[in-house]
């Protein structure tokens, strides 16, 4: 497939939008009219043609403004990607994994040649053909992760295994909803999920590490998680609330279409072969409200879910200040017939 | 783990290493390369015996970062139920084996100052790649290694020859044991120490550790020994309303399997997890044999590991 990359802007102007074709394949997270945390982790096994799923690692017509977002936010801010150094085997690990997966799914775009150690990479979109020496990262112009990660959509972050538990000792974070890889650097499992409401006291997170913790090679698997965020901006970060926190105020009836968008995470889960550690990516697909009333399913489910969706998980998301604006603005394309169960459009 | 998680690999080459244990090369034969892994990991190897299906765990033991074959050594065990002599007797050089993706629930602490590698007999084995790996690293490591005689040690010239005076091995009829206390109390902080053998080895080496201070979090064991076998008992299902009969030398998990009752499993010696089940109802107790439940679990009575514990009793009423 050869893709056409949009150019566009996640920020200022914020002229991203998407495609029709970029709209049918949209994640939508909601299977139900209502929605509640629960373990929502499935193998991430290959989907249909042209769905998100097609391939391990989804590269889509944002590809290349994406880049040159998060190319912005590491210049202003260099403390967005760090990794301890017990991390550098599962930094080459990542880097295996990305590029051998795109050069594969997308040989039209990305070639990648090996010879021993000595490997070939070429990135056609964003100019780049680098040969270096797997294992020594001397040979690259930056640390692995780092390296791979400014060429790939999603943000990243590797945890190591020690003693039953997960840390957080690596990670590429740029286009996060309200978190901070520097504050979370070193932290388990359970201490960077302290901040998210009703999940703890259901035993979903407990859940979750006794399942992470037997992940395998070769089984990665994939959830979904959502929130919603005003004006296309990928860089919601804690470090700068000061320039996006604003922008939930200015949302007005005539504005929601255009200026609240649903926020979808497609978190993917791989266990690492050389350093037994676990890789999370976390892919962020935007959609705005107009975008997403053209499927009509999604136009009646979405103010469902969002109506019903429990204050404690409202206020975490932040959410609060525009959901009521939100849903009635929403509500104008549910008719209230059925919606049918599953994700896809009908 | 189903069938399509599984690979497919060929015999290459087998090799006499000590009187009872003999050495496997594994080769792929479905077309895709094998995965590379991390040092302590493990494979399952599932055998078609004539009368059902044996899958036994066994640790890798090449290099990391050579994973065009695996390699894995076999001891082989007086009381078996099938799964070692089956790896000596029935396998030859060319038989096509099923193999798991591998497994690490034995990985070194990166963080570690320093590691103390304890290993008796065959507990060998996952220190092989634990050691290539630290090595590579360039880490502060030390084998101790207990034998009963240099004849059944299994690579002690090799690993002497490759880690120099790293390591140190213990011939147990020369009159030589680990000395395990002398060896813990003069280990810098930070240090990690890892024990791999025989149940009773295993046992003294972490009430050692315990007693000479060493945190919790910094004392590792693998251990390989198979349950002990018992009488056969009643296992009724409770979800899909089923009994099956549990057999003396086999266990519930294997039993499910036979009767063609999908249990979740990954490494089938309880330590993994993945194969808790709940107890609705015991008429009798039950032997919990596993390394994973928390004592407080298991004298609740309401959780079993089914890999590795049984009862001793009459029937056992399970959440499947
Ligand atoms: C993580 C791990 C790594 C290992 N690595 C190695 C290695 O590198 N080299 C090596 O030689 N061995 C290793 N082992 C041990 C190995 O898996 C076998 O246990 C050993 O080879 C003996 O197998 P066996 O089938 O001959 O006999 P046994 O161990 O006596 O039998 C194992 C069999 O016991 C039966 N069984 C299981 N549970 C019960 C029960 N509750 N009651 C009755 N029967 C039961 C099953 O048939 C099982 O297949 C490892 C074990 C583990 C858990
Ligand atoms: C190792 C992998 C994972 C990492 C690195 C990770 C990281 C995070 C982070 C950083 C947050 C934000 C917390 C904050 O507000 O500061 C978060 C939220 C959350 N995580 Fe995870 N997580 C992982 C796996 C999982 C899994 C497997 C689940 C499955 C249940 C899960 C469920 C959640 C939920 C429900 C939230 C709240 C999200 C929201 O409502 O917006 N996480 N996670
Ligand atoms: S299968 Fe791992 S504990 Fe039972």
């Amino acid at each position: 497939m050869v893709l056409a990359f949009k150019q566009e802007t996640f920020r200022d102007d914020f002229t991203f939008s998407n495609s029709p074709e970029s709209i049918r394949r949209f994640p939508f997270p909601f299977h139900e009219d209502k929605y509640m945390y629960a373990v929502n982790i499935e193998p991430h096994v290959l989907g249909p043609k042209g769905s998100v799923y097609e391939f391990p690692i989804d590269i889509d017509e944002h590809y290349v403004s994406e880049m040159r977002d998060r190319e912005l936010v590491l210049a202003a801010d260099p403390g967005r990607c760090q990794a301890l150094p017990h991390m550098m085997t599962a930094q080459w690990d990542m880097l295996e994994l990305l590029m051998t997966s795109m050069a594969h799914d997308y040989p039209e775009h990305f070639t990648l040649t090996r010879d021993g150690d000595r490997w070939h990479w070429i990135n056609r979109p964003l100019g780049i053909d680098q040969k270096f020496t797997f294992g020594d990262h001397k040979t690259l112009p930056y640390e692995p992760m780092e390296y791979i990660g400014r060429q790939c959509q999603g943000d990243f972050s590797i945890q190591d295994q020690r003693d039953g538990q997960l840390y957080m000792d690596a990670g590429l974070i740029t286009t996060q909803a309200d978190w901070s890889l520097d504050f979370d650097i070193g932290m388990n499992f359970f201490e960077w999920h302290g901040p998210v409401p009703l999940a703890h006291e259901k035993g979903v997170f407990e859940r979750a590490l006794k399942f992470l913790l037997n992940l395998q090679v070769g089984r990665p698997v994939r959830r979904l998680n959502w929130t919603m965020t005003i004006n296309s901006r990928l860089d919601t970060s804690p470090e700068n609330y000061h320039k996006w926190g604003i922008d939930r105020t200015t949302v007005t009836p005539e504005n929601v279409g255009d200026k609240v968008h649903l926020r979808v995470e497609l978190q993917g889960l791989w266990r690492l072969p050389r350093s037994n550690a676990i890789l999370f990516s976390i892919r962020c697909y935007l959609i705005k409200m107009r975008e997403l009333v053209t499927v009509p399913k999604w136009g009646r489910r979405l103010p469902r879910v969002l109506e019903t969706l429990p204050p404690e998980i409202a206020d975490y998301k932040g959410l609060s200040r525009y959901r009521q604006m939100t849903i009635d603005w929403l509500k104008t394309y549910d008719d209230g017939a059925p919606t049918s169960p599953g994700f896809g459009p009908d | 783990m189903t069938a399509s998680f599984l690979r497919r690999v060929r015999v290459a080459e087998i090799e006499p290493v000590a009187s009872r244990i003999k050495r496997f090369r594994l080769v792929s034969t479905d077309g895709r390369p094998l995965s590379e892994f991390s040092g302590g990991s493990h494979i399952t190897v599932c055998m078609q015996s004539p009368d059902r299906l044996i899958r036994n765990p066994y640790s890798l033991m090449g290099s990391p970062t050579d994973p065009s074959s695996y390699q894995i050594s076999v001891l082989k065990v007086d009381d078996s139920r099938g799964g070692s002599h089956f790896m000596h007797d029935r396998v030859e050089v060319g038989t096509e084996l099923q193999i798991s993706e591998p497994l690490n629930l034995f990985p070194p602490a990166k963080l570690a100052r320093k590691h103390i590698l304890v290993a008796g007999g065959i507990g060998i084995t996952p220190f092989m790649s634990m050691m290539s790996e630290l090595d590579a690293l360039g880490a502060d490591f030390e084998l101790h290694y207990g034998v009963r005689s240099l004849g059944e040690g299994a690579y002690c010239r090799l690993l002497q020859t490759h880690y120099g005076s790293r390591i140190h091995v213990y011939a147990q009829d020369n009159g030589e044991l680990v000395p395990l206390e002398r060896v813990l109390g003069s280990q810098p902080l930070g240090a990690h120490v890892y024990v791999c053998g025989p149940k009773p080895m295993i046992d003294w080496a972490l009430r050692t550790a315990t007693l000479a201070g060493w945190p919790d979090e910094n004392i590792h064991s693998e251990q390989f020994a198979a349950p002990p076998a018992g009488k056969p008992f009643a296992v009724k299902l409770a979800r899909s309303e089923r009994e099956i009969t549990v057999g003396g030398h086999q266990s519930i998990l294997e039993a499910l399997e036979q009767e063609g009752i999908d249990a979740p499993f990954l490494c089938r010696g309880g330590a993994c997890g993945q194969c808790e089940t709940g107890v609705s109802a015991c008429d009798g107790y039950i032997e919990h044999n596993d390394h994973y439940l928390t004592d407080a679990e298991k004298a609740s009575g309401k959780k079993i590991m089914i890999c590795m514990s049984r009862i001793s009793g009459d029937s056992i009423t399970l959440d499947l």
